[in-house]
């Protein structure tokens, strides 16, 4: 670690915080100055993402570049604005303040984008103004007087277009003479003083904005018509909700189709490798936990990326294109109906590849009730897990006929259960609120940015967050819980003369077992009820399960097929749609639940994620099974 | 009051300028109708009045109506300033009232003073 002449007697690199209003191109910016060479962690305590990079200046300073959540004031709405306004005051455990602070704003937005420029000069530290999308700004005709600006602020301001390299050398070149001329300690008295301003000092802060703006804005930018004439589109009463349908409507055709051939990859990989281990190890214990515990469990959670990563994909495009707001603010009347943010609608999205992200992206909403119902409510949706469930089950019980000329019976049933997922989510989130989650509505108060084109480095760059957050939860808790279940399902072995498979015997048999009474009225059998033992864990290990309950041997492709078989013939149809049921509702993830409890800090909420999605479950089956019953179904 | 707001409004279309002496909270104002701040108040909510004054609701700016939601006009995405496009829910937007943009008399609140200064 070369230190520059700043950090010469300090122990730490010069570290510099990138701070701006959301859609001010602050991540792209971050992107570009540090290329790949960044690190995601976690703020201790909380469950912020702490984004960090290094970068070197011209003159040789290395620098640690953090790109602090978006934020439109320091005063913090969000668990994500509170991390900003903490590192930029010094505030924040295990963190310095930061040697210096660049400000990145929107060229195109100054009147807005100011005030927390002004809110930052305030405390005294050194600072460097962005004027980012200059080439925008430009473009629609905008001309800025930066000396003036500078000289006014009294900091240095740099032009910048984010998205191009050549655009950052001057930010990089008066960042090498802020570290320079600043001496290392700075009084930090600005800083501790700093209090929430009052909304009379906020309206000082938008005078002064617009007194400065009188004076060096020498053009003003033409007024954006793409966007206005988009959004006349994409925001019409009628029009917009059709388009957002159609949106996701492609998007899980995507998700399906395009993901079927990279998941027969992995398929094949993971049982080749599970061939070569088997064939290189001796007969033991450990081979059958590595082999049928380890490498089988993680086979059937890694074929689940391919699916995320599609619908992170659209994700991350529509979001960085600029829709992911205007389908919130389309959302949002139906969403606050129950007592959710139309914000939440991102989440949720989330959620339908994997509750986990979808927890994680909670973090976005600013109210801690709309959060938490948010998280509540996530599990609700239909994450890919559920899908081998229930394509086993459809496949085995509903015959491939069409229903009202054309539509396949199949499909309807799969469309229907994530239809139910949603309804019921909806109807949970506004008992939660009106209940145990009772508070007072929160505001919508959310900038819809300009569309602009994506940027390709931004989408690739977060895909890959997201696959290297899946993988590390599939390397930690998942990998440990595998262990467990097989530990559960191996041990005591069966005695001799057995006349049950094996799993029978073991502890989740016994388990399995002693739930069957529960579980009877509801329809399910012993075999069920051993299979959901480890399925509490992951919901699609549940058909493995039910493939070594029903003693089925052969690759996963053959019990897949003989279990609908076997399932056909030995269950009634009531059991099936029961499980079915069951499977819409139960908390059957302990990933899930792990995230909740990170993300809430407590225990309390995923206990209560579990306690209420257990009893929904069982209701549900019950309603389902009995109804069955009635109508012939036994 | 501030005369860059004042050049940005002033480009914008007179017929649909809110009518001279009307006062009316943002959620009531009629869609594509343009008019002046004249006060933000967050129904003394400070925690509202200082969100709405940071997304930029603050008296003296122009203000203009986008959108209305499909049911019950809720929400709504206005345009501040000719330059931000923010939404928000019929709640919060009748914490803003709404004046004609410019006074005809020259004399009531969204009178510029500041003009040709």
């Amino acid at each position: 670690m070369t230190a520059g002449i700043l950090t010469a007697d300090h122990a730490r690199m010069v570290q510099i915080a990138l701070v701006g209003p959301p859609n001010s191109g602050k991540t792209t910016l971050f992107n570009t100055l540090t290329g790949g060479r960044q690190k995601t962690a976690n703020y201790p305590g909380v469950t912020v993402e702490r984004k960090s990079g290094r970068l070197r200046t011209p003159v040789g300073h290395t620098v640690e570049l953090l790109d602090l959540p978006g934020s439109y004031s320091l005063r913090a709405r969000s668990p994500d604005e509170a991390i900003t306004r903490d590192v930029v005051l010094g505030r924040q455990a295990q963190e310095g303040l930061p040697d210096a602070v660049v400000c990145v704003t929107d060229a195109t937005n100054l009147g807005q984008h100011l005030r927390l420029l002004l809110e930052l000069r305030q405390l005294g530290r050194p600072l460097i103004l962005a004027l980012n999308m200059m080439d925008l700004a430009q473009k629609r005709g905008c001309q800025i007087s930066i000396e003036t600006l500078s000289k006014q602020l009294g900091i240095p301001v740099v032009t910048t277009v984010a998205m191009r390299k050549h655009g950052v050398q001057d930010l990089l070149g008066e960042i090498d003479v802020l570290l320079n001329q600043t001496p290392a300690t700075v009084g930090t008295t600005a800083a501790d003083a700093w209090e929430e301003p009052s909304p009379d000092a906020i309206r000082a802060y938008h005078q002064e904005v617009e007194r400065l703006l009188k004076e060096v804005i020498i053009q003003e930018a033409a007024p954006e018509r793409l966007t206005r004439q988009l959004d006349r589109v994409v925001l019409h009463p009628v029009v917009g909700p059709l388009i957002l349908l159609s949106i996701l409507f492609l998007m899980f055709q995507a998700v399906f189709n395009w993901a079927a051939t990279p998941m027969d990859w992995i398929n094949g990989g993971m049982a080749a490798l599970q061939e070569v281990v088997s064939a290189h190890m001796e007969d033991s214990l450990l081979k059958s936990l590595v082999v049928d515990g380890i490498i089988a469990g993680i086979s059937g959670v890694v074929i689940f990326l391919p699916q995320i990563l599609i619908l992170f994909l659209f994700i991350l495009l529509l979001e960085d294109f600029g829709y992911m707001t205007r389908a919130a603010f389309l959302m949002d009347r139906l969403m606050s109906r129950v007592g959710l943010n139309g914000r939440a609608f991102i989440p949720l999205l989330s959620s339908f590849a994997c509750a986990v992200p979808g927890i994680m992206a909670t973090r976005a909403i600013a109210h801690p009730l709309d959060r938490l119902t948010t998280i509540l409510i996530a599990p609700l949706m239909t994450c890919s897990a559920r899908l081998p469930v229930y394509i086993l089950l459809i496949a085995a019980f509903i015959p491939n006929t069409t229903v009202w000329g054309g539509i396949g019976l199949q499909g309807l049933v799969m469309f229907g259960l994530y239809a139910t997922g949603i309804v019921g989510a909806l109807v949970a989130a506004g008992v939660l609120r009106l209940t145990v989650l009772r508070g007072s509505r929160q505001p919508l108060l959310m900038e819809l940015p300009s569309y602009k084109w994506p940027n390709p480095a931004n989408v690739l760059l977060g895909l890959l967050d997201r696959a290297k957050i899946f993988m590390r939860r599939i390397g930690t808790i998942i990998l440990s819980v595998l262990v467990v279940l097989w530990f559960l399902s191996t041990f005591p072995g069966a005695p001799a003369g057995a006349t049950e498979p094996a799993i029978y015997y073991s502890f989740a048999g016994i388990i399995g077992r002693g739930l069957e009474p529960l579980l009877a009225p509801i329809g399910f059998n012993w075999q069920i009820a051993i299979a959901l033992v480890p399925g509490l864990a992951a919901r699609e290990v549940a058909v493995a399960a039910l493939g070594t309950v029903y003693a089925l041997s052969g690759d996963k492709e053959a019990i897949a097929e003989t279990l609908a078989t076997t399932l056909a013939h030995d269950w009634t149809l009531a059991t099936a749609l029961a499980l079915l049921a069951w499977y819409v509702f139960a908390p059957q993830c302990l990933a899930t639940l792990a995230a909740a409890r990170r993300e809430t800090n407590s225990w309390r909420w995923p206990v209560f994620m579990f306690a209420y999605l257990i009893v929904l479950a069982y209701v549900a089956a019950l309603i389902t099974y009995r109804v069955a019953l009635a109508m012939g179904g036994g | 009051m501030n005369a860059y707001t004042e050049q940005a409004c002033q480009a914008l279309e007179v017929g649909r300028l809110v009518k001279a002496g009307l006062t009316q909270p943002l959620g009531q104002m009629p869609r594509g109708s343009i008019g002046r701040i004249l006060a933000v108040s967050g129904m003394g909510d400070r925690n509202i009045e200082r969100g709405l004054l940071e997304m930029g609701f603050i008296e003296g700016a122009c203000i203009e109506v986008l959108h209305y939601g499909l049911l019950g006009r809720d929400p709504l995405a206005v345009r501040i300033n000719q330059s931000m496009t923010v939404a928000l829910r019929q709640v919060e937007a009748n914490a803003v009232l709404v004046g004609p943009l410019l006074d005809q008399t020259g004399t009531g609140p969204g009178a510029s003073q500041e003009r040709g200064t």
